[in-house]
């Protein structure tokens, strides 16, 4: 018997107007599973996934977070209850450095001489680490802003922020869509990282490569409809694409 | 896992280094070039002259400080100002003649915020609710504050009949006399009319104030978690909004912090001259951008210091006065002041290009 699942969305449907963009969609996650889904543009992929990460309200349709329904009304809300979300273009500060970055939002405070709360840098910093360390992350100095980074070393700290608040669930948009090829290859170690201490990992890729690179599971949209959910080593190339245009 | 990193090291890492320091060059240059050449320059009282002469200008320039880190401008700080000081003068004018002056100069004060507040807050409600570009909303405000100035001056300065305004506005913490000796706050009594000549005051009360409020939004900025969402905002508004930073209430706090330093200021102004002009802070808004600007904050937003934009302001004001010691046409410190921008900003992008590469 396979664990409790972390996550359980049970027929959710999203219209908007006319159209039905998610129709009666299930789907499962269970812990350090990374699951890919495919489909072609306008399949539903995005929709589905922001009515997990709390931007829509499903129209029909229940989530439960490790066995408890959960409603969510933001983002932010999703964020609290642990499922984050690590959008395409990664939304980090570029100005500001790894460390602030990590903690944007919810930063440390301590008395500064008993005047003022002032934010505690070095807890920052000594706290980045430790996540980073987690991670098998190097990045030689933190204190540079975000804007001396390479590619990677940008997707690493989104990660980093996400890992950091103990998510129970990672969403990732697209990771290597704007990387280099062995800056992708370290986003799918990132990924495997992340399996290993058992955060279950969404991932939305058009990359066929990125998807057979990191996915346990793979499920395939389209027109709004699940039409596959299938473990990755049972398929081929050619079996995905046939699904996601539908000729077979 | 190793992720590589680029080596800034080489040429970035000098550009990087110059681009923080080199207004501290610049004025440390010109302070030497001034004290050589310029007779008098170098003395206690010119000295402090130049400070009491850009507390004004430093004031504002804090607000303008914030604003334009978090990526936005404030056009209508030199107006919120002069309608501030307009309406203190009225207040102070009004109280009865027998009032202690800390309630004149309170009561003045609370008038000037009061009203300042109301332009900060429409200010910060049409940015941050209504999605109003920065520069056209306070552009807006700039031309209603200016109105309402001239409306209840009725285009004149307003004289303040309070006794001892003055005195506060420009006197001196300690006072030195070569026979006398030392007072504190007040002349040592008992001098003759002629001998008050050979009085040196230290401390001038109108730069301690400016210090006071300095160190204050110094630390603000640079230490508290409103400081971060300042540089948070001005780096990326989606990205702080996403991270749960309370964006719209932030950028309302600005731009009431700024028209609060606006006040201030105009405040400042009465105490110093003893009258309320709606057109007192005429010149400030563009003094105010480049000293912010010279200080290393960047238009973009994301960038700047408290302490930047005193060294800017310290180049403007020093330029200024160093220029009249020479007895050179005072025209010059425009021009001077407009290479010094032009300067600031060329080397901002230099290392912009390098951090990007």
């Amino acid at each position: 018997m396979r664990a409790e699942p972390v996550l359980r969305a049970v027929n959710l449907t999203k219209r908007f107007g006319g159209l039905v963009a998610v129709n009666n969609v299930s789907l499962d996650i269970y812990p350090g599973e990374v699951v890919a889904l495919a489909g072609d543009n306008g399949a539903g992929k995005s929709t589905l996934i922001k009515m997990i990460s709390g931007v829509y309200r499903p129209d029909v349709g229940h989530i439960y977070l490790e066995g408890k329904e959960i409603t969510m009304a933001s983002p932010l809300e999703a964020r609290s209850l642990g499922i984050e979300t690590i959008y395409q273009d990664l939304a980090l500060c570029e100005n500001l450095d790894a460390t602030v970055n990590i903690f944007l939002g919810r930063e440390p405070t301590k008395r500064f001489f008993g005047l003022f709360k002032q934010v505690d840098r070095n807890l920052m910093l000594a706290e980045s680490n430790k996540v980073l360390e987690r991670l098998d992350i190097h990045i030689p100095n933190l204190r540079r802003p975000i804007r001396q980074m390479s590619g990677g070393q940008r997707q690493a700290v989104a990660i980093a922020r996400a890992v950091y608040w103990n998510a129970r669930l990672v969403i990732m948009d697209e990771p290597t869509a704007a990387l280099g090829v062995p800056e992708q290859r370290k986003v799918h170690e990132l990924i495997h990282t992340l399996k290993r201490q058992n955060v279950p990992v969404i991932i939305i890729s058009h990359n066929l490569q990125d998807i057979f690179a990191v996915a346990d599971r793979i499920v395939v949209m389209r027109r709004g409809h699940k039409v596959g959910d299938v473990p990755a080593s049972e398929v081929t190339d050619d079996d995905l694409v046939a699904m996601m245009v539908g000729s077979t | 896992m190793k992720l590589q990193s680029i080596d800034f090291r080489s040429s970035h890492f000098w550009l990087d280094t110059l681009s923080k320091i080199w207004a501290w060059l610049f004025l440390l240059g010109m302070v030497t070039f001034f004290s050589v050449v310029g007779e008098g320059f170098l003395t206690p009282f010119n000295l402090q002259a130049i400070l009491a002469n850009m507390a004004i200008l430093m004031i504002i320039a804090i607000g303008q400080t914030y604003v334009i880190i978090s990526g936005g401008i404030d056009l209508s700080v030199g107006w919120v100002m002069g309608m501030a000081a307009v309406i203190a003068a009225t207040v102070m004018n009004r109280l009865p003649e027998s009032s202690p002056l800390w309630l004149v100069v309170i009561s003045g004060l609370f008038a000037g915020l009061l009203a300042a507040w109301v332009a900060g807050l429409v200010n910060g409600i049409l940015i941050a609710r209504l999605n109003v570009p920065p520069f056209i909303a306070t552009l807006g405000m700039f031309g209603i504050a200016r109105g309402i100035g001239f409306l209840l001056s009725g285009g004149m300065p307003v004289p303040i009949y309070v006794r001892g305004l003055g005195f506060l506005g420009n006197g001196f913490l300690l006072y030195h006399h070569p026979t006398a000796g030392w007072s504190f706050l007040s002349p040592p009594p008992g001098l003759a009319q002629a001998e008050l000549r050979n009085l040196t005051g230290y401390f001038p009360f109108v730069v301690l104030v400016m210090l006071a409020l300095l160190l204050i939004a110094h630390l603000i900025l640079s230490r508290t978690k409103f400081g971060l969402h300042v540089y948070a905002i001005g780096g990326n508004k989606e990205a702080a909004m996403r991270a749960g930073i309370p964006v719209a209430r932030r950028l309302v706090a600005i731009y009431m912090l700024s028209a609060t330093f606006a006040a201030i200021a105009g405040i400042v102004y009465n105490v110093r001259f003893t009258n309320g002009a709606a057109n007192a802070g005429e010149a400030m808004l563009l003094d105010t951008v480049a000293a912010v600007v010279i200080g290393g904050a960047s238009l973009f937003g994301g960038a700047g210091t408290v302490i930047g934009t005193l060294i800017g302001a310290l180049i403007i004001s020093v330029l200024a006065n160093g220029l009249v010691i020479l007895r050179v046409n005072p025209f010059w410190q425009f021009i001077a002041v407009g290479i010094v921008i032009i300067i600031a900003v060329l080397i901002d992008q230099a290392r912009e290009k390098f951090a990007q590469e």
